[in-house]
């Protein structure tokens, strides 16, 4: 008996820390899930719409992805969004501190995989939306609920793990 | 002389930290909230303390709403709802945090009774040597003595 204190104890001490070396302390749950889009209002990229708002993203499932021409991550997670566009998946960007002119050169030189982009220039539209990293990407149902956030790349397993499934049961 | 000498810029740099477009009292609050709000991009670091982007935002943010008459809590508020209660310092008591309050108290509670247990255990009396089999010290005694004896005759 006296000799299983020990045994319990430690098994205790490495459950916590099996659970605290595999959950990322960067991914912090955002109070946004389950809730409506915060309200925006920002000129396109460029100019080009002038204005863009919740109602662009509202009537089928989209992708609201932040990005900047002067991220990394987002250049690791472009080519997946590039072929993600191809296979008819609805993309808004939103260019997050960035230029109009930095950003429409970033996309000409890498592809442009978005429908619309919003230009974000203050990152007002990044804190109503609780950003605090580029790239961050929202999985919004057709009535503009928020179901998910990535924080950091887009990967494939995300993808198919987490928000392809979003994506068409929020179809239906 | 050099001590002398960061002390005085450091006064003085003190006496210039009023923040531009607050009053004193407001700017006393402005400190206390960037030092008691975290900054998600350095996770380790307040939004007083960190010089990223983001930090400096929300510092702005802070300033911003402060000089529109916020109170505190509508800041906080209004900050946890975007970013949730990760950007407190000091999380709030609620179902999800009451382990996170109540486990030192628990902790210390089970230290002590584990102490009180030891304690008592420790004062009960050590069991006493085992009664001594006489015959059996005898009988050992004897044999030595045949053997010691055996062997001194063997000597020349």
């Amino acid at each position: 008996m006296r000799f299983a204190i020990p045994i319990v104890l430690m098994l205790g001490v490495l459950a916590l820390l099996g659970f605290g070396l595999t959950h990322d302390p960067r991914e912090v749950p955002s109070p946004l899930i389950g809730k409506p889009a915060p309200a925006f209002a920002l000129p396109g990229l460029g100019g080009t719409p002038p204005q863009l708002g919740n109602a662009d993203l509202k009537g089928r499932p989209v992708l609201v992805n932040f990005f900047a021409s002067w991220c990394a991550g987002c250049r690791v997670e472009h080519p997946l969004l590039m072929q993600l566009a191809k296979e008819g998946v609805e993309i808004v960007g939103i260019d997050y501190k960035d230029t109009d002119a930095d950003g429409a050169q970033w996309l000409q030189r890498h592809g442009n995989p978005y429908r619309v982009v919003a230009a974000d220039a203050q990152g007002a539209a990044g804190l109503d939306w609780g950003v605090y990293g580029v790239p961050e990407t929202y999985v919004l149902a057709a009535d503009g609920t928020i179901l998910f956030k990535q924080i950091g790349p887009v990967t494939e397993q995300v993808w198919r793990e987490k928000m392809a499934p979003l994506m068409t049961g929020a179809k239906s | 002389m050099k001590p002398l000498l960061w002390m005085l810029l450091l006064i003085g740099s003190l006496a210039q930290a009023q923040t531009a477009g607050l009053d004193a009292a407001q700017d006393l609050r402005y400190h206390q909230l960037i030092n008691e709000l975290r900054c998600l991009v350095c996770q380790n670091q307040t939004i007083a303390e960190s010089n990223a982007p983001l930090a400096v935002d929300l510092r702005e943010q802070v300033k911003k709403q402060l000089g529109e008459g916020k109170s505190d809590k509508e800041i906080t508020s209004y900050l946890t709802a975007r970013y949730g209660d990760f950007v407190l310092y000091r999380p709030p008591l609620q179902a999800s945090t009451l382990l996170l309050w109540a486990g030192p108290f628990v902790l210390l509670l089970g230290a002590l009774i584990w102490a009180v247990y030891f304690m008592r255990s420790s004062r009960k009396p050590v069991a006493g040597p085992r009664p001594v089999d006489e015959a059996a010290v005898q009988k050992l005694l004897a044999e030595t003595r045949a053997a010691l004896a055996a062997q001194d005759e063997q000597k020349p």
